[in-house]
């Protein structure tokens, strides 16, 4: 069967970077931003992160950045949201370019989208959802504002949708999805909350997301996706309990949705392929410790080595 | 992005449909940037939403429109004209793609202006629709419970939709998470008709029963059938269950200077102890549910020579919580003025007991105490070590206990605090609990890893609820628990370290709940001529496959143990033995220096043996957020770096091994058989501990 085929998917993503025409870039382009982060992390992993231009990269990000408030949209002229800030500020910590920021404008954008009850706004529209109490958290911690929220009530939020079952959902009585699930798990690991989760009951549900096929799903009776490779593997690692599914069978599993011809990584084993499954995928085979790759942090999603310098240098 | 295949059936109009796209959404950007809200800006955007519903700026852009045109307007049939164009947007991008957010917001959004009365009938009769064509769409099922809300439909009516639900589909998992946090609410708030627990959750076993014999390989029943089970057997209030000193037993001090630390022998008589101190001893709270506020307040330790006032609780948890099962407070002993051979009575009382709280927020129902005696011995015991120098502790051993002297015959004489409680509260749920456990049995013909599991865990709560020491029943089951998971180790062996995890508690609370077994495992160590070891009992939990840590609750008396040749890969439980002072963690599976975080709060431990271990061995750390860290804001990265600066080298390639060493007053460790064992690490090593004689059997100070 073979292994993982770096070159090809590192060539992959260089070609998608450059492709913006056709109907499928044109139906995701709003969210390039995310793409981005997807793409560039992905090429760090595999160790070929120097295939792209980082000022380039750069100043595309810094162009997305709405003057007035500060954050950052999926695309040049999109709106700001919080999705895409992440992304942003993910992207810039990869390429070590954390200094082109004004810290505390896009930290006050973030921390002001926080509402009363703990929880997050996406932007000035006023969605509210667990995904993004992940993005702010993860964001302002990067950032070292963490202080400029109510660390308090967006715990208490988060916990607040917690269910019954040990998982998490999006809002309060949310059904539990793999999903939600890492964003409400990272934003408490990073918080340092972690004793909110019942790690056995949500280690054996999480580690029921495996189906024969030896993929991972995102609840229940559905199928399995690659992309469940990164949600549910890297809540498992963080609760420590990934020991409780089948490593090889999944490394397998991801293995066989490669496009071994032209690269990339689809959602199951021949559909078509696309950089957020690829970034998936080799991000989950990272956390299985895959020879070759770059560590991945699970909690932050981006190799241990750009979060240590993050957290211990100074 | 998902479910499309590789090679594409279908025809490349690509080109055509790429530029129409393209010409829209540039469109939209255009309008969105000047502000345009035409009908002809709203009607192009209308279009493209019908393609790409993803596209969230076009929707931001048609509230901005709303916003605009409707400002200063009240003529209702303008209203109703526009809100009914924004509802007919959404459930044509919902026909596109029913789980884009984006369009489920905008619906809410809409609706919660309240510029017109919600038609429900109308909101109603499109989740049917969606929810008919996918029952597990859970935008479907946020927005039901949005409108539900909207419109204050009582939470019985909604639970009479899960039923429906359920009956016509038993392979729904969200009808069925809808219905548990329904029923929650509706117990918590102890509404009509379900103000009795017990009669609700009878029902909703014969439901779910239904559901399994149906079809036993879908999971959904599984899940709510395990939800019930936690319910059932779950204690609402958190209680004092034992302690250390125990109840009732007779406690003989001795000050030494020549020790570091306790050591604990037994005496003659089997209610007593005698406990060899530097100043103070520890008193041990174990409650059955993580609890905070205990503190002098709340916590009463009454004797002549005890100030309650001076006392420090401390919860033993890794986290910052400040919740614990097990809470401890270190007794000063007076330098002089009480007089030897009289016995002194300690009282520890929960008198405030109102005030402790778990997690959920029940509180402790029940003032509890107990007393122990305290007698003070003027002179040290025979010591045998003249010497304060420590030799190095090698793990051999020469006699096995004898029964008479065992440290640990306290524990089982010893009655549970709270025994009165223990019978009359839990009948029916030990009569449930027997039912599930019949019917499961009879269920045990086939090849289902889902019934031995539901069996298994039946077993084991059974066990768990029936009260420590109390002579009417027995634990019976963990013999066939432990069978179960060697059938489900080779059933489902995907899982197999899962079914180990579980095995592995069930085993060690087999082991240290018997009298008899417990005295088996206790060894006395080889003595080398001044050991200041010599006559202490060490535990030895050796070669049982462990791989993790149960309860500790029977042996918060341990003063050496040795879990060499295991496969432990946690040390989470430890934390609570106050009283440890040599750890044998040899030949294991230990793979990192955040996993032995929980060895922090052990004040006492001196010798610490991890050789042949796989520190260093992996990458990937999963430990890593459950310790404390500036990766988790429960550390200040400025700790690690004070007064440590060695040339060449990053605080954080060893800031996991400086957080841990700066906690511990080891005297000796272990460590060879690592692979982060170099030159470099001893040294940082013998730096970061300045208690270290010892390292891998060599002097080093």
């Amino acid at each position: 069967m073979g292994g993982l085929e770096e070159e090809k998917h590192a060539r992959y993503i260089v070609s998608v970077e450059k492709k913006k025409d056709d109907f499928e870039s044109l139906v995701i382009e709003h969210l390039r931003m995310n793409g981005a982060y997807w793409g560039l992390t992905t090429l760090d992993l595999l160790n070929k992160i120097g295939a792209i231009d980082a000022d380039a990269v750069v100043s595309w990000v810094m162009e997305c950045q709405d003057k007035d408030c500060g954050g950052f949209a999926g695309n040049l002229g999109h709106d700001p949201h919080l999705l895409y800030t992440i992304s942003a500020v993910q992207v810039l910590a990869l390429l070590d370019r954390l200094d082109v920021l004004d810290i505390e404008k896009v930290s006050d954008y973030v921390a002001g989208l926080q509402n009363e009850d703990g929880s997050f706004s996406g932007d000035m529209w006023g969605e509210i959802d667990t995904r993004f109490s992940y993005c702010a958290i993860c964001c302002l911690s990067l950032l070292g504002r963490l202080s400029k929220i109510n660390v308090e009530k967006a715990v208490n939020y988060i916990v607040s949708c917690k269910n019954l079952d040990g998982g998490f959902g999006s809002i309060p009585g949310g059904e539990s999805h793999a999903g939600q699930i890492f964003c409400c798990v990272g934003a408490l690991a990073i918080t340092g909350s972690l004793h909110h989760v019942d790690r056995d009951l949500l280690g054996w549900w999480l580690c029921e997301r495996q189906c024969k096929d030896g993929g991972l799903n995102g609840r229940p009776e559905k199928l399995a996706d690659v992309c469940y490779s990164w949600w549910v593997l890297s809540s498992l690692i963080m609760i420590d309990r990934v020991h409780w599914i089948d490593k090889e069978k999944l490394t397998r599993f991801i293995l066989n949705c490669q496009d071994k011809d032209n690269g990339g990584i689809s959602d199951r084993p021949d559909n078509a392929v696309d950089v957020f499954h690829t970034y998936f995928g080799v991000a989950g085979l990272s956390l299985m410790e895959y020879p070759g790759l770059k560590t991945i942090d699970p909690a932050y999603a981006l190799p241990v080595d750009v979060v240590n310098r993050i957290f211990f240098t100074k | 992005m998902h479910g499309r295949p590789r090679k594409d059936p279908r025809p490349k109009d690509d080109a055509a449909k790429a530029a129409h796209l393209r010409e829209l959404q540039a469109q939209l950007l255009h309008n969105h940037r000047n502000r345009t809200y035409t009908k002809e800006a709203l009607a192009s955007c209308s279009k493209l939403l019908e393609i790409n519903p993803e596209v969230y700026t076009a929707w931001n852009y048609r509230k901005l429109a709303l916003q605009h045109n409707l400002d200063g307007v009240d003529d209702p049939d303008a209203l109703k004209s526009a809100i009914e164009d924004e509802l007919r947007v959404v459930e044509i991008a919902l026909r596109t793609n029913p789980k884009s957010y984006a369009a489920w917001y905008h619906r809410k959004w809409v609706l919660g202006r309240r510029l017109m009365p919600v038609e429900f009938e109308r909101e109603f009769r499109l989740l049917d629709l969606l929810l008919k064509a996918d029952q597990r769409n859970f935008h479907g099922w946020n927005y039901r419970r949005f409108v539900a809300k909207l419109k204050n439909v009582p939470e019985e009516e909604e639970l009479k939709f899960t039923k429906k639900m359920i009956d016509t589909n038993f392979s729904n998992y969200s009808a069925w998470h809808n219905r548990s946090a329904l029923l929650s609410h509706l117990l918590k708030k102890k509404s009509q008709g379900f103000d009795s627990k017990k009669n609700t959750l009878t029902e909703e076993y014969e439901l779910v029963h239904d559901a399994l014999f149906t079809d036993q390989s879908d999971q959904s029943g599984w899940f709510y059938h395990l939800w019930l089970l936690d319910q059932t057997v779950c204690l609402d209030d958190p209680q004092l269950i034992s302690s250390w000193p125990t109840h009732k037993s007779d406690l003989i001090l001795s000050k030494s200077n020549k020790i570091d630390g306790f050591q604990l022998f037994p005496s003659s008589n089997s209610r007593s102890f005698s406990l060899l101190h530097t100043g103070t001893f520890p008193i041990i709270l174990y409650f059955n549910k993580a609890v905070k506020n205990i503190d002098s307040s709340t916590v009463t330790v009454s004797s002549v020579f005890v100030t309650n006032e001076d006392l420090n609780w401390r919860p033993l948890s890794t986290n910052n919580s400040g919740e614990a099962c097990y809470w401890v407070t270190f007794v000063t002993v007076p330098e002089e003025n009480c007089s030897s051979s009289t016995s002194y009575p300690v009282e520890v009382c929960l008198d405030r007991y109102k005030d402790i709280v778990s997690s959920d927020v029940s509180d402790c129902k029940n003032p509890s105490k107990f007393t122990f005696t305290v007698t003070f011995r003027s002179h040290s015991l025979e010591l045998t070590s003249k010497e304060s120098v420590e030799q190095n502790v090698v793990w051999n051993y020469v006699d096995i206990c004898n029964p008479q002297e065992s440290p640990c015959l306290m524990s089982f004489d010893q009655l549970s605090i709270n025994e009165d409680h223990a019978e009359e509260g839990f009948k029916w749920n030990l009569q449930t609990l027997s039912n599930e456990i019949e019917l499961f049995r009879e269920f045990d013909d086939e090849d289902s890893k889902f019934v031995k599991r539901t069996l298994a865990r039946l077993l084991v709560a059974h066990d768990l609820m029936v009260p420590n020491g109390s002579h009417n029943h027995v634990k019976t089951h963990s013999g066939e628990v432990l069978t179960l998971y060697d059938d489900l180790m080779k059933l489902d062996p995907s899982h197999k370290r899962y079914y180990e995890d579980e095995q592995s508690v069930v085993l060690m609370d087999q082991l240290t709940s018997d009298k008899d077994s417990l005295t088996k495992h206790c060894w006395q160590f080889d003595e080398p001529t001044s050991s200041s070891f010599h006559r202490q009992y060490c535990l030895r939990l050796n070669e049982l496959s462990l791989t993790r840590i149960g309860s500790v609750k029977n042996i918060l008396w341990v003063q050496m143990l040795d879990l060499s040749h295991n496969k432990l890969r946690s040390v989470e439980g430890l934390e609570a033995l106050q009283l440890l002072a040599c750890l044998n963690l040899g030949n294991n599976q230990i793979s990192s220096f955040t996993a032995l975080e929980p060895l922090k709060l052990l004040s006492s431990l001196r010798v610490l043996d991890v050789s042949f271990n796989m520190i260093g061995a992996h990458a990937i750390d999963t430990t890593r957020y459950l310790c404390s860290s500036p990766l988790s804001h429960t550390l200040d990265a400025k700790q690690l770096n004070v007064g440590y600066e060695k040339e060449n080298t990053e605080v954080h390639d060893h800031w996991e091994v400086t957080s841990l060493f700066r906690a511990l007053r080891l005297t000796q460790l272990d460590i060879k058989g690592n692979a982060v064992l170099n030159e470099k690490f001893s040294v940082l090593a013998i730096e970061l501990l300045p208690s270290l004689k010892w390292l891998d059997g060599i002097r080093v100070r």
